[in-house]
C-alpha cells in the first residue's frame, strides 16, 4: 500500500473509477450514545486511497464524535471500522479487554490524528515529539526516525525548530509540528479534528496551507472543519452531517454552491452570514 | 499639552526612583523587625539569668552534629515515601477493585492514626511478633516516617497525575502507544513536574517531624539536645539550640527548593 506521503506523480483530485480498489477506510453502521444521548445514528463512510473527505455541520452534529470513533478514542456503541484491511468491531461491553485494545492499537498505528488543541508533549523537544512513537512503536532505528522527522519538519516548514520545546512555538507552529508528528508514523489515513479552531485568525492560513499540500499530494484524509473555503480548495468530497446522520455528500463545488438538501442549504446560509455563531 | 510630552521621561524617572526607594525602605523595615524581635527574645532569656553561656559553647557543636542524622533520616524517608506514594497513587487511580482497595486502606489507616503511634508500633511492638522484626533505630524511624508520608503524598501524586491534561493521553493513544508506555513516557514525567514543589514542602516538614524518631533513640538533633540538656539541667539552652538548628535547616532547604522551582520553571516548559 502506498503511504500518504509518497510524492505524487500527478494531482489526484477526482476519484476516478481507476482508483477504486478496496477503500482505505470503511466505517459501517457507527452508532454512539453518550448516556441516553444518541449522538451518532448509523454512520456509513468509505474513504478511498488518496481521497480527502471533509465533514461539515453544526456543532453538536456529531462530526467530531464520528472522527474520534474512527480511531476508537471513543468506543462506538455499535458498528465497525476498517482501516487498510484491519477491521475492528465496536465492543462497548469489553472495551478495555486486552485483545480489543490490541486490535484498536492496530487501527491507531495506521491512522494519524491532529487535534484542535495540538496536544504536543510539553516535556519533549520537537524532535523527541516526532521520534517517540516511531522508535517505540514501529521500532524504527533512531537514526532513521530522526532523518524521517527532519524531512517532515522541513515539509511543514519548521526544520529550524527541531530542538525547540513546544512552549516556545506559536499556535500555528505547534499545529504544524503536530501534523509532522502524525506523518512520522507514515499513517494510511490522517484524521484532522477542527485543526484550526484553536488558532488566532492570522495563524490559520499556515496550517491550512500545509493541509492543502498534503491533500494535493494524495494523502488520504478525513477532516472535520469549519473552513469552507479550505474545503472547496482541498476536498475531493464534502459530507454534511446533522443529528448524527449523513444528510448529503458530493464534490465540494456542488455541496457548497448548489446542495440538494434544504438542511444543507440552511446550514450554509446561516454559516455564511455568521460564521462565528456556527464555529463556536 | 506639548509641555507635558516633553516632561514625560523625567516624570517616569521620578516615579521609578520613588518606587525603588519605597522598596528599599520596605526591606530595611522588614530586616529591622526581625532584628528587634530576636534581640528582644534574647534579652528576655538573658534577663532571667538562667542561660549558661558555657553550656552553649560546650554543647552546641554536639547538638548541631545531629543535623547530619536529621537530614539523612529525612532524605531516606522522603525517598521511601515517594516510592510508596507513586505505587499508592497508581492504586488509587486503578479501575480494578483490589489495587484501589489496598491503596485506599493504606491512606485511610495512616492518615487516621498519629505518626507517633506508628513509630512506636513499628519500633517497639513489631518485635513482640517476632524477634526478626527488631530493627535498628534509624531503619525503624525511616520506615515509619516513609510509610506515614507516603500516604499523604499518595494523594498529592494522584492529584498530580490527574492534572496532566487528558489531551496528552489521547494524543499518545492516537499514535498507537500502549497504556503502560503512555503512563511511563507521557503522563508520569509531566506529573512529576507538577508535584515537585509539593514534595519539596513535604521534605521540609519531614525535617521537623523527624524529631519524633528521637523517641526511639535515633541520635538526631532533638535526641542530642535531650541527652545534653536533661542530665545537666540545661534543657532551656539545649532545646533552644535544637529549635534553632531545625529552623536553620528549613531555611536552607526552603532556599534550595525555591532555586530548584525557578530552574524548572525556566526550563523547557
Amino acid at each position: 500500500m502506498t503511504g500518504p506521503m509518497e510524492p505524487a506523480s500527478h494531482i489526484s483530485h477526482p476519484v476516478t473509477a481507476a482508483h477504486l480498489g478496496p477503500p482505505m477506510v470503511r466505517a459501517e453502521g457507527i452508532e454512539k450514545y453518550f448516556g441516553r444521548n444518541h449522538v451518532l445514528r448509523g454512520m456509513d463512510l468509505e474513504v478511498q486511497t488518496r481521497e480527502a473527505v471533509m465533514l461539515i455541520g453544526r456543532s453538536g452534529s456529531g462530526k467530531t464524535t464520528f472522527l474520534r470513533c474512527v480511531n476508537f478514542l471513543e468506543e462506538p456503541s455499535a458498528g465497525s471500522i476498517e482501516i487498510d484491511g484491519v477491521r475492528v468491531v465496536a465492543d462497548p461491553l469489553h472495551a478495555r479487554s486486552r485483545e480489543h485494545l490490541e486490535q484498536i492499537r492496530q487501527i491507531r498505528i495506521r491512522s494519524g490524528m491532529v487535534f484542535q488543541e495540538f496536544n504536543l508533549f510539553p516535556h519533549m523537544s520537537v524532535l523527541q515529539n516526532l521520534i517517540e512513537a516511531p522508535t517505540k512503536i514501529l521500532k524504527v532505528p533512531r537514526a532513521e526516525a530522526v532523518e524521517r522527522a527532519e524531512a517532515y519538519l522541513g515539509k511543514v516548514g519548521l526544520a529550524e525548530k527541531r530542538d525547540e520545546y513546544p512552549a516556545r512555538l506559536s499556535g500555528g507552529q505547534k499545529q504544524r509540528v503536530a501534523i509532522a508528528r502524525a506523518l512520522c508514523m507514515e499513517p494510511k489515513v490522517l484524521l484532522f479534528d477542527e485543526p484550526t479552531s484553536a488558532l488566532d485568525p492570522e495563524l490559520i492560513g499556515e496550517v491550512l496551507h500545509v493541509m492543502e499540500d498534503l491533500a494535493h499530494e494524495g494523502a488520504t484524509m478525513i477532516v472535520v472543519t469549519h473552513e469552507l473555503h479550505f474545503a472547496r480548495e482541498a476536498a475531493d468530497r464534502v459530507i454534511f452531517l446533522e443529528e448524527g446522520r449523513i444528510i448529503e455528500e458530493g464534490p465540494p463545488e456542488k455541496m457548497l454552491d448548489n446542495p440538494d438538501d434544504d438542511r444543507t442549504r440552511g446550514f450554509l446560509r446561516r454559516f455564511l452570514t455568521s460564521p462565528k455563531a456556527s464555529a463556536s | 499639552m506639548i509641555e507635558a510630552v516633553g516632561m514625560r521621561p523625567a516624570l517616569f524617572e521620578q516615579i521609578e526612583r520613588a518606587e525603588a526607594a519605597s522598596r528599599r525602605w520596605f526591606r530595611a523595615k522588614f530586616a529591622l523587625v526581625w532584628v528587634v524581635i530576636m534581640a528582644a527574645l534574647f534579652a528576655a532569656f538573658a534577663a532571667t539569668d538562667n542561660l549558661d553561656a558555657d553550656f552553649v559553647t560546650e554543647w552546641s557543636p554536639y547538638i548541631l552534629g545531629g543535623a547530619g542524622i536529621t537530614v539523612l533520616v529525612s532524605v531516606l524517608s522522603i525517598a521511601l515515601a515517594t516510592v510508596l506514594a507513586l505505587i499508592g497513587a497508581i492504586g488509587r487511580l486503578s479501575r480494578r477493585a483490589v489495587p484501589y482497595g489496598v491503596a485506599s486502606f493504606y491512606v485511610s489507616l495512616v492518615r487516621g492514626t498519629p505518626l507517633l503511634v506508628q513509630i512506636y508500633i513499628i519500633f517497639f511492638s513489631l518485635p513482640q511478633i517476632s524477634p526478626l522484626l527488631i530493627l535498628p533505630a534509624i531503619a525503624g524511624g525511616v520506615l515509619a516516617l516513609g510509610f506515614n508520608y507516603g500516604a499523604y503524598m499518595t494523594e498529592i501524586f494522584r492529584a498530580g497525575i490527574q492534572a496532566v491534561p487528558r489531551g496528552q493521553t489521547e494524543a499518545a493513544r492516537a499514535l498507537g502507544m500502549p497504556e503502560n508506555l503512555i503512563f511511563r513516557r507521557i503522563v508520569l514525567p509531566q506529573a512529576i513536574r507538577i508535584v515537585t514543589p509539593a514534595i519539596g514542602n513535604d521534605f521540609i516538614s519531614m525535617i521537623k517531624d523527624s524529631a519524633l524518631v528521637s523517641t526511639i533513640g535515633v541520635q538526631e538533633v532533638l535526641w542530642r539536645a535531650e541527652n545534653a540538656g536533661r542530665p545537666t539541667l540545661h534543657t532551656l539552652e539545649a532545646f533552644i539550640i535544637a529549635g534553632l538548628v531545625y529552623w536553620g535547616l528549613t531555611i536552607v532547604f526552603s532556599f534550595v527548593q525555591e532555586r530548584l522551582e525557578k530552574r524548572m520553571a525556566r526550563g523547557d516548559r
